[in-house]
């Protein structure tokens, strides 16, 4: 029996360096169950490196990723072969990417980019593939008659909640987010991570968000990372982060959001 | 049988030297061994126009000895001029014997079709292939087509599919339709149509596919299994006319349809001409 502490995904000791600039050094932390970890920092802190290696968008230096599979057990990330990570990145796991453009195919419909993760795994009847589209449409709250239209004709707002759909669409235990919702005008942002919040509560997602804006780790997430020249400075409960900060750096953050 | 032409003085046998024969054939091996993937070899210039055949030709070239007898037909028929061209160029640098009769010929090149006729195990089909890589057109950065082939990750030919039916409500390939080759590597099956798909599928004889500028050889091997892609609900079909060819009356074959005059009149004819002229002979 495992034990129930043990959490979803444990990363230690990750690093990665652009040639001497050190991108992310020695990050360790845990994620459970259902949890959601927002990563913030300035930009150039190492959040969006962070991801992305934890993913398997970019290698890193040294370190290690634990994955608890439903379907396969304990997974060392890193030292699983290219095919099986992109299983994992197709089944168990979703990423969001801050620009649509970089998720998204933008000259295949918008079913097609649902059905996409749903062929690769070998699903080969149309109709079921266009069910399952149209019910994530649905639930995103994208018109289904827009099914077939190619997502640059979409708004900003829509290609996103279009690119979370596309990941949902294999029910993923974990979620990645690179900075949604950046690029959104501020009612979008809201409606957007709304909605967000809602499906992961209502599916039980476990989350790592990267952003820059306090406002959006305040809204979603459980607990805080904050990151600073690729280290983690401050983590904690996002409440407790937010009202009492320790960390001189994490206390400029909170005073300029108040300020502003 | 045509009559044997005056071989070239100043040539070697079959145009390409030993060496540069030694290294297609290293490569056609190695892509027997691995059905449907897609071999690089240093291809040749040749006196022709890449897009004339420039792959076939050398594959034809590397594998063809003086005891052989050569087919070459362009659209199904022996008598257009690509046909002719590269019947004749291979005439002049091996003096082998060269015919129309698919049963005749152990070495068929081809672009566009395979015989209606149906093969044996002492034939060879060597394919002239414009465009080797079938993920090309949705996948245009070869380091992305390569690593998907090594990893079998070929969803993305079914977004292709998917979405043809989507807008077009069929999938619209009609010629070069996607193929798995003995359920591992996607490849395109040149420019033949659709129609001759099934023909690939167990088929006894050996299939080599040659990409002259594209520097690529595959090959699938006698009797290896050969699946077009399709979904559930939208299985594979081949083209169909309403008209038996009007010349033969055959119904079992791929027509091409020509207009014979100013006022669009139109005919229905066998595309393969040896087909259509055995098939006339014994009615």
């Amino acid at each position: 029996m495992k034990p129930i502490s043990q959490p979803l995904l444990k990363v230690s000791h990750l690093s990665k360096s652009y040639g001497q600039h050190v991108a992310v050094h020695k990050v360790e932390f845990d994620l459970g169950y259902g949890e959601v970890i927002a990563i913030v920092g300035e930009s150039g802190s190492g959040k969006t490196t962070l991801l992305k290696s934890i993913a398997c968008l970019t290698t890193p230096d040294s370190g290690e990723v634990i994955y608890q599979s439903e379907q396969f057990g304990d997974m060392d990330v890193f030292r699983l072969s290219s095919m099986q990570q992109r299983l994992l990145n197709r089944t168990e796991w979703g990423f969001v990417h801050q620009h649509a453009r970089d998720g998204l195919r933008m000259n295949v419909s918008a079913g097609a980019n649902i059905g996409e993760r749903l062929m690769s795994l070998g699903q080969r009847h149309y109709g079921k593939i266009r069910e399952q589209a149209r019910y994530w449409l649905d639930m995103v709250e994208i018109d289904p008659k827009r099914m077939d239209d190619l997502p640059s004709t979409f708004s900003g707002g829509m290609q996103q909640r279009l690119q979370i759909a596309r990941n949902l669409v294999t029910q993923p235990r974990l979620v990645m987010l690179d900075e949604p919702t950046s690029g959104l005008d501020v009612s979008v942002q809201a409606k957007l991570l709304d909605l967000f919040k809602k499906l992961a509560q209502q599916l039980g997602l476990s989350v790592l968000i990267v952003t820059h804006d306090l406002a959006v780790a305040r809204l979603l997430a459980d607990q805080m990372i904050v990151m600073q020249d690729g280290k983690i400075v401050e983590r904690g409960l996002t409440d407790q982060v937010l009202d009492d900060p320790q960390h001189p750096y994490t206390q400029l953050l909170v005073s300029s959001i108040i300020a502003a | 049988m045509n009559e044997i032409e005056q071989r070239v003085e100043g040539f070697n046998f079959a145009y390409l030297d030993e060496q540069t024969k030694r290294m297609i054939r290293r490569a056609l091996l190695k892509a027997i061994a691995i059905p449907g993937y897609q071999v690089p070899f240093s291809s040749r210039e040749m006196p022709l126009p890449y897009g004339w055949g420039t792959g076939g030709i050398q594959i034809t070239a590397a594998i063809i000895g003086k005891k052989d007898t050569l087919k070459v037909i362009d659209q199904g028929a022996d008598d257009t001029v690509n046909a002719v061209n590269i019947r004749s160029f291979f005439s002049r640098t091996t003096g082998v014997i060269t015919t129309e009769k698919t049963s005749q010929a152990n070495i068929i090149q081809t672009r566009h079709r395979i015989p209606e006729q149906a093969l044996h195990e002492d034939q060879i089909m060597v394919f002239q292939v414009p465009v080797p890589e079938p993920l090309q057109d949705i996948e245009p950065l070869k380091a992305q087509t390569t690593k998907m082939h090594a990893l079998a990750d070929y969803g993305l030919m079914y977004v292709k599919l998917y979405e043809d039916i989507t807008q077009f409500g069929k999938i619209t390939f009609s010629y070069d339709y996607p193929v798995m080759v003995n359920g591992r590597y996607l490849a395109a099956p040149s420019p033949i149509p659709k129609f001759d798909n099934p023909k690939l599928h167990q088929s006894p004889a050996l299939m080599l596919f040659g990409a002259g500028r594209e520097k690529r050889i595959y090959a699938i091997p006698p009797y290896t299994d050969v699946q077009s892609l399709s979904f559930e609900d939208y299985p594979f079909e081949v083209q169909q006319w309403d008209h038996p060819c009007a010349i033969c009356g055959s119904r079992e074959s791929f027509l091409d349809e020509l207009i014979t005059d100013n006022d669009g009149t139109r005919m229905f004819v066998c595309a393969d001409s040896d087909y259509c002229q055995t098939q006339a002979d014994a009615s």
